[in-house]
């Protein structure tokens, strides 16, 4: 490796410096907070829906290659074409060529992650390809030259006003209302849709018995993408394949009311091959690109390959109190949140921060909130050991040896009892050590004279105390 | 009956009357308590930081030490979620887990031991207060013990319960978190703080030590009169 890692630590510092960003933050997630609540809270059978859905997820992982031969034969009868990327850098070369193949200029992109993986659009730029994203977030987004900060909700991180004043420099036209500036976006976009050689998009999920591949929206951009241009490009990582129809309808269950606590999106489409014979409409080519990137190596990991089953819904973002305050930027990976600290530092490309599994408090939060029943802090754990293992702690192993000889583990307090005064002062005097890192904000709570040596009294007097009641 | 003692390293040495308080709740409800020497931490810090080989120790010591008691009780969710923990450590044909998994089956949360074990959830409290409870993440969904904590808190006598917006929020501290990322731990325990600030509470309770300790520490710095009591100290009520 010639960069060196992300260092999540400085880099969420400085976010939790920005007060503007942190204020959109709390507000937009507390928005999704309360939608989500309502819709599980009005759901009685969530956990059942639960159920089958990890139920599906489990069999994916369980058949992964033969659903993968099964998709790849029902795309190809359909008359599309299956490709396979190991990484992330070969799909969006993969997805170059298919482009520069057929001379396209113009690109419209619907809301795609596993673009983001690949770099897509800077590879596509670098080759001569102009790639819009069309969905309304993403756009806002590509126009301020930044990168998505949630899964679901790329903006998430950005207030109106700033859209209004990003509109104004860009197309010389805003407003604040925000039907208005929709329709400006969508005035510039609408061209790009009738203009573009070829359409890309994600896929929420795929059907392996049908070949199709299904996307979740709310604007209509991502069908537009699909349907409107000559080609079709859709991106999914291996793991996305269900095996029947019957499957993605579990899923669908569950996915929207998880995610932005709809019951069904407004736009759901189930894309299947191109164009046929006598048909009017639809593109005329579609290509499945089926990307690893080191995701075949976490399926034939048991302990962490449960990380798999995740349907992208963003619940466990939503509800990590660590993303919460320091938001998505910070992890310097294209998944943030639990399933990013979970899955981004097995990814062959960009993987973030090492230490990553570490910044967390362990609240359990993410577990509880996600559809597809991953177990977060386990996997964390397991990631935290890992990384362990090839390092010394020195700290914790004092620690622990102290505690393993109570004389020692007592002595050590004694002494410490004898500074406190003193430790007192390590916030000011030290602010980078550990304790004084604790008491930044926070007044040093002191040493006390152990329990243990007022136990015997206590307990006499209490028996007296009780002996008197009775 | 008799319970043996199970005191956090943190209640020990830091907050040693939530020892006090758990000992005169006991005592309350008609249990004798016992405290074993030799105690000193659960491996907690060291798990967390991916080391169960350096828990490894400390858990055959702890079960050394409790495996006699009657039943384990600890004011503290998270180190009871440890222990609850200590089978898995150890390898399916490693003889040690089953002992292991006797001593766990048998340590609880005093809130949990409390209701589940006794059955009891009016201890004849009283505690003048208007307090929000602040259910810590590792004693509800870890543990599972939450509702235990509600129950006996209904019933104290005397005490008014105000809902925080966000009750099931993390305070931040999560062990080593506070002090590798002491930036985003000092910006969720201010959220924490601001909700119990709104909610118009005059204490808040949690059944969790280094919760306690954590929001305590950061209201005091904050110049803030609202106290910070633990579960046993409500229930304990004038009883020390
Ligand atoms: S890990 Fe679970 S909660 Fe998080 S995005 Fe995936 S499915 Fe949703």
């Amino acid at each position: 490796m010639t960069k060196t890692a992300h260092d999540f630590a400085k880099a969420s510092a400085k976010a939790l410096g920005d007060r503007q960003s942190r204020a959109i933050l709390h507000k937009a997630i507390g928005h999704i907070r309360v939608l989500r609540q309502r819709s599980v809270n009005a759901m009685p059978d969530f956990a059942e829906r639960q159920a089958r859905a990890v139920a599906v997820r489990d069999n994916t992982l369980a058949k992964l290659p033969e659903l993968l031969e099964k998709l790849e034969a029902s795309v190809t009868a359909v008359g599309g074409r299956v490709h396979y990327a190991e990484t992330a850098a070969s799909a969006a070369s993969l997805v170059t060529a298919i482009l520069s193949e057929r001379g396209a200029k113009l690109v419209v992109k619907g809301k795609s992650m596993v673009s983001e993986e690949m770099g897509l659009n800077e590879v596509l730029e670098a080759a001569g390809i102009e790639a819009v994203e069309t969905d309304l977030g993403e756009y806002i987004i590509q126009l301020a030259g930044q990168r998505p900060s949630h899964i679901l909700a790329p903006a998430l991180h950005v207030s109106k006003e700033q859209v209004s004043d990003l509109f104004a420099r860009k197309f010389g036209r805003t407003s604040t209302d925000i039907p208005e500036m929709t329709r400006i976006a969508r005035d510039s976009l609408r061209q790009k849709f009738l203009a573009a050689d070829a359409g890309i998009t994600g896929c929420n999920i795929a059907i392996a018995e049908t070949g199709t591949v299904t996307v979740l929206e709310n604007e209509g951009n991502i069908r537009l993408s699909g349907s409107c241009p000559p080609i079709h490009i859709a991106l999914m990582t291996l793991e996305k394949v269900v095996e029947t129809l019957a499957d993605a309808a579990v899923v669908l269950d569950i996915l929207p009311p998880a995610a932005t606590g709809q019951t069904l999106p407004v736009h759901l489409s189930f894309f299947t091959g191109a164009r046929r014979e006598g048909e009017r409409d639809g593109p005329q080519e579609m290509h499945l690109v089926i990307l690893d990137n080191g995701r075949s190596d976490i399926l034939a990991d048991p302990k962490l390959r449960s990380i798999l089953r995740c349907i992208r819904c963003g619940a466990c973002l939503n509800v990590c109190p660590v993303y919460q305050s320091v938001g998505g930027h910070a992890y310097g990976t294209v998944y943030p949140g639990p399933m990013g600290s979970v899955i981004s530092p097995l990814l062959k490309d960009n993987p973030g921060d090492p230490r990553q599994p570490f910044a967390c408090t362990h609240c359990a939060a993410c577990s509880e909130a996600c559809p597809a029943g991953i177990d977060h802090p386990a996997l964390l754990q397991e990631l935290r050991r890992r990384v362990s293992e090839t390092e010394t702690d020195l700290p914790v192993a004092a620690f622990s040896l102290l505690a393993r000889h109570p004389l020692l583990f007592g002595g050590a307090a004694a002494v410490g009892r004898l500074f406190d005064p003193k430790l007192r002062e390590v916030a000011a005097v030290a602010p980078d050590a550990p304790v004084g890192r604790f008491l930044r904000c926070r007044e040093f709570p002191g040493l006390a004279r152990p329990f243990s040596r007022r136990f015997k009294a206590l307990a006499r007097r209490l028996k007296r105390l009780q002996g008197g009641r009775a | 009956m008799e319970a043996f003692l199970f005191i956090p390293c943190l209640v020990e040495h830091v907050l040693p009357h939530v020892g006090e308080a758990t000992t005169a709740v006991l005592v309350r409800a008609g249990v004798t308590p016992t405290l074993p020497k030799g105690q000193t931490c659960c491996g907690q810090f060291a798990y967390k930081r991916g080391r169960a080989d350096l828990v490894r120790p400390l858990a055959r010591r702890f079960v050394e030490i409790f495996q006699d008691a009657p039943a384990v009780v600890c004011p503290s969710g998270s180190c009871t979620a440890m222990v609850r923990r200590y089978p898995s450590l150890f390898a399916e044909d490693d003889p040690f887990r089953e002992q292991a998994a006797q001593v766990a089956a048998k340590t609880f949360e005093l809130g949990q031991f409390l209701v589940e074990r006794l059955g009891l959830t009016d201890l004849g409290a009283r505690c003048d207060l208007t307090a929000a409870l602040h259910g810590s993440c590792q004693t509800t969904r870890v543990l599972g013990a939450g509702s235990a904590t509600e129950a006996l808190l209904a019933k104290v006598a005397g005490l008014t319960l105000v809902p925080l917006a966000r009750p099931e929020r993390c305070c931040g501290f999560g062990g080593a978190f506070s002090i590798d990322y002491p930036e985003a731990s000092e910006a969720i325990v201010a959220e924490k703080i601001d909700d119990i600030v709104a909610s118009g509470a005059e204490a808040v309770i949690t059944a969790e030590p280094s919760c306690l300790l954590n929001i305590a520490s950061a209201m005091a710095k904050r110049d803030l009169p609202i106290r910070a009591l633990h579960l046993a100290e409500v229930l304990a009520g004038e009883g020390i």
